[in-house]
């Protein structure tokens, strides 16, 4: 049985554009270049500026240079680059895809301000100042600040919506910095140590702590993977989603510790760098349209070679010293980002 | 009278109560915060390094000469609370003005950049230029203008849609934030430490020569903003039903956002910013008022009694006087979270 | 009072290929208006034109002669009553609030409120059979008494002239049909001038007084729905293959789409 042809209708006015400019495929293939690029950057770049073939052969025939030395220096930042830019994209889609607002940046649900709390507290209270303990105190701080947030917006009458969690989180926010602030200003010894850790910075992390805190990446990773899927139907409203079969209490639950795990670990190994998880879904939204199965992993690529990039421009400025890779994002990715707003006429999720 | 005509008449007269009834509720609470706002202003006069006697600060007060008291309660502490009074209620206004135009509860003064631009001025002329007092409030002002403008001139783009203008804001806040991450780290600790006792934000400031230019600024600003605030339960329908009930939507959402944005910069430019109190105070307005009429005023004292309980706090439960921006934010937040876990989502 | 409403030569849109091109039109001065067409043919531009809303590119809308634009808003507003397509009301607001803000644009700017306010919204509410509802938050209540919270709202203006986009949306069929009777008792007993963008077409043949039918921001056809809906038009304007049969109650022209499974 063949159906008859479907009456011709007027063709679509010019005007509405197809979202998605870059097929899925040839995405991939561009955020795996970058991603090796700006890899090499790192590892090239630097006080001493070493050739490219010096990068490879570092590694694959290895000579005892200087040159090779330089480079496997800037291998646990190079390394903590990847791994943290990775952790704030991904975290930053699953809030916008979560809390339905374009606005939401992991900073949202409190997990930079109880990392940054716990470490204050960690430096004043028990004078630890060594990076392995300011790595858990922050990985620590992360996840209570998101406790109490997600549960005070759990236990409103309407549950944990983005109005809530937003609202919450950001209750929790300023009741951490309202305390940090008191502490630093009695405490100037703190204000010392904490005022560099604030700005971020890729080279506090070693490799032991990033191998004890890879596995909570690892596991942030798998679970934001995980739900991508279902954050599609969660950005139709929570009577859509449940209407395709999604628990949404249970997916919202989800995207939150995923959240909790990749960005506590990035800020607990990198401090708190803003931006990144604002910005860089967006830009990945821009290019592969609308499907978070998509703009998660993408997100990863994109965030870490966004923050390897912005590391390798902080240590060119100011060579021979270094400008903070926090300091760096929010300067560069802010004019991109807001040249990324005014080409497009509406800014949806 | 018809049947018909009487039912009507008894309708009309029962939504007469009912509207009364509410406009009553809503008074009193008002009435009720204000009356909060007074006893913390009084209390504010009274307690100090020293606890003075109600009379002797009310002779005081009335322009008499009393020793021991005068020179506290004029010089001292009766700027301080009035700066706390008017910061205060501007804050409150200004954020609850920007959260409603913007139809977004994040989009508050402080999360679009407009007190970090603020910041960022104040505390570059402190750590860069040694600069303290009235230069540093009027770079405060002059930052916290020029980011608003800034967003305003990258936002728009054939008219100004409200969510364009909250991001571009955030994306400048976070480049001002980097400014002053770098400002922070590059100055000498001392001078880093000026500066973060800055933007922890302080009522000590609140001296008369300080105070001078900037309350008339902010009473003028307020009483402006409360007027315009009356427009606000039309332009909250959506701009299409605002034009068709006669308003201008977009010329009115312009002016309340300069009203906003001024009242914000200037109360920034007098006590650092303390602002979050302009993004708590309109969530729990919200959650208090009946009517919309009754938001703008609720807001404004709302704001205003954080600041004044928050100085109290911060100067008398320690050992040592912390600055009051530390203190809004330990006694809003939970405040906040509480009406969350209690009362019904508005949003 | 009757007022006319027209527009002489409106092009409305900014790209290369505006919405509505050299549209001229004048709405009777009494009776149901209904304006239709198949989706993206201009029907509410034209409407949200006509309430000036929207500022058209060339040519004028003109209400008793004078151009709309410069007249002041609220003087239009005590004419021209709209309803929005999908109106977007406050949290929390009571229905009676609601009602209330139409009664704007005949209140001085200090707001000062009257007897008469008072009794025009609880004749609203009446009308709309929204009495029973006057102190429920709007978000209480169903969709299509949501609607109808609206329609009382654009009523409280007292207009003249009450525009409607696409006022059935979220109604079931009993509440389409009531409101469309409201609207025939708005019309014939208080002169209301009735213009309503109409999605469902048999129910705008039936109570429409007079046609617009639209395609591409054009008028195709207008006139009484007797003289205007033929099967040609059907076809030319909906892309659609149908019969047109009396309706056995009203007489008015009732379409059934020819369709192969059904026949």
């Amino acid at each position: 049985m063949t159906l008859a042809p479907a009456p011709t209708t007027s063709a679509p006015r010019s005007g509405t554009r197809t979202r998605a400019r870059l097929t899925p495929a040839w995405a991939i293939v561009a955020c795996a270049v970058a991603v090796a690029a700006a890899a090499a950057l790192s590892l090239a770049l630097g006080a001493r500026i070493v050739p490219v073939d010096a990068v490879w052969n570092a590694f694959f025939q290895p000579d005892g240079s200087t040159d090779q030395a330089a480079v496997l220096s800037r291998v646990p930042t190079t390394l903590t680059g990847l791994l943290v830019g990775a952790a704030l994209g991904m975290g930053g889609a699953l809030m916008q895809g979560m809390a339905r607002n374009p606005l939401a940046d992991p900073g949202l649900l409190g997990v930079n301000a109880g990392a940054s709390l716990f470490v204050v507290l960690g430096m004043t209270l028990l004078g630890w100042q060594a990076p392995l303990a300011i790595v858990w105190c922050a990985l620590a701080g992360a996840a209570v600040a998101v406790v109490i947030g997600y549960g005070a917006a759990a236990a409103s009458p309407g549950g944990a919506t983005p109005v809530t969690l937003a609202l919450a989180g950001a209750a929790v926010t300023a009741i951490a910095t309202a305390v940090i602030t008191g502490i630093l200003i009695v405490d100037e010894s703190t204000l010392e140590s904490f005022r560099f850790w604030q700005v971020g910075s890729l080279t506090a992390a070693s490799f032991s702590s990033l191998a004890q805190l890879g596995g909570f990446l690892a596991l942030g990773a798998v679970l934001a993977v995980g739900c991508a899927g279902r954050l599609n139907a969660l950005a139709l409203g929570d009577d859509v989603a449940r209407g395709l079969g999604v628990r949404v209490g249970a997916a919202r639950l989800t995207a939150v510790v995923a959240v909790v795990l990749l960005c506590g670990a990035a800020t607990a190994l990198a401090g708190p760098i803003g931006f990144v998880g604002l910005a860089v879904p967006h830009a990945v939204r821009f290019l592969v349209g609308a499907d978070y199965r998509w703009i998660v992993p993408l997100s990863a690529a994109g965030g870490a070679t966004f923050l390897l990039v912005c590391d390798v421009i902080g240590r060119l400025l100011a060579r021979p010293g270094v400008l903070e890779v926090g300091i760096v994002t929010g300067l560069v990715g802010a004019p991109i980002f807001i040249v990324l707003l005014r080409r497009r006429k509406a800014v949806g999720l | 009278m018809t049947a018909a005509g009487t039912a009507r008449l008894r309708s009309a007269d029962a939504l007469r109560a009912a509207r009364r009834h509410g406009r009553r509720r809503d008074a009193v609470l008002v009435t009720a915060l204000a009356v909060a706002a007074v006893v913390l202003f009084v209390a504010g006069l009274v307690f100090g390094a020293k606890t003075l006697a109600l009379p002797d600060v009310l002779r005081a007060l009335s322009g008499q000469t009393v020793p021991g008291v005068s020179f506290a309660v004029v010089e001292l502490r009766l700027p301080r609370a009035v700066g706390a009074l008017l910061a205060g209620a501007a804050f409150g206004l200004g954020g609850m003005l920007f959260q409603t135009l913007l139809r977004n509860v994040l989009a508050s003064p402080d999360v679009i950049g407009i007190s970090t631009g603020s910041s960022a001025a104040a505390v570059t002329a402190i750590a860069f230029f040694g600069a303290s007092g009235l230069v540093v409030s009027g770079a405060a002002i002059t930052g916290g203008l020029l980011t608003a403008v800034l967003i305003w001139a990258l936002a728009s783009r054939r008219g100004l849609s409200g969510l364009r203008f909250v991001l571009v804001g955030i994306a400048v806040a976070a480049a001002l934030q980097a400014v002053i991450g770098y400002v922070l780290t590059r100055a000498d600790i001392k001078a880093a430490e000026q500066a973060t006792v800055w933007m922890a934000g302080s009522l000590s400031r609140s001296l008369w020569d300080q105070l001078a230019p900037t309350a008339p600024a902010l009473l003028a600003l307020l009483a402006i903003a409360l007027l315009g605030a009356r427009t606000l339960p039309v332009l909250r329908l959506g701009d299409d039903s605002a034009t068709a009930l006669g308003a201008r939507p977009a010329r009115n959402r312009i002016l309340l956002i300069l009203c906003a944005v001024l009242l914000v910069a200037v109360a920034t430019s007098l006590t650092g910013p303390i602002s979050f109190v302009a993004f708590l105070a309109g969530p729990i307005a919200l959650r208090l008022v009946k009517r919309d009429s009754a938001l703008a005023p609720a807001s404004a004292m709302i704001g205003a009694i954080i600041v004044l309980a928050a100085d109290l706090v911060g100067q008398h439960l320690f050992p040592i006087t912390l600055p009051v921006g530390v203190i809004t934010g330990a006694i809003g937040a939970p405040f906040l979270l509480w009406l969350l876990m209690r009362g019904r989502t508005r949003a | 009072m009757t007022h006319t409403l027209e527009a002489r030569n409106l092009t409305v849109g900014y790209d290369a290929d505006p919405v509505i091109d050299g549209l001229d039109l004048a709405l009777p001065a009494s009776g149901i208006t209904m304006i239709v067409g198949g989706n993206g043919c201009g029907k509410s531009t034209l409407l949200r034109t006509l309430a000036r809303l929207l500022k058209p590119r060339t040519g004028s809308v003109l209400l008793d002669g004078s151009a709309i634009a410069q007249l002041p808003t609220k003087e239009v507003a005590r004419i021209v009553g709209l309803l929005p397509q999908a109106p977007v009301a406050p949290d929390g607001i009571r229905v009676a609030d609601l009602v209330d803000r139409g009664r704007t644009p005949h209140r001085g700017w200090l707001g000062g409120r009257d007897r008469r306010d008072d009794e025009v919204v609880a004749d609203a509410l009446h009308v709309t059979g929204m009495a029973e509802f006057a102190e429920r938050t709007i978000d209480e209540l169903s969709g299509g008494q949501r609607q109808r919270a609206w329609v009382a709202m654009a009523l409280a203006q007292e207009p003249d002239i009450l525009l409607l986009d696409e006022p059935t949306t979220y109604l079931d069929l009993a509440h389409q049909v009531e409101l469309l009777q409201l609207l025939v008792r708005l019309s014939r007993e208080r002169g209301t001038q009735v213009v309503v963008v109409m999605h469902e077409l048999n129910l705008a043949t039936r109570y429409a007084d007079h046609l617009i039918a639209m395609r591409d921001g054009r008028v195709v056809a207008e006139g009484a729905p007797g003289d205007v809906v033929t099967v040609e038009l059907l076809r030319d304007v909906f892309d659609l293959e149908a019969v047109v049969v009396p309706d056995p109650i009203a007489g008015t022209p009732m379409i059934v789409p020819v369709d192969v499974h059904r026949a």
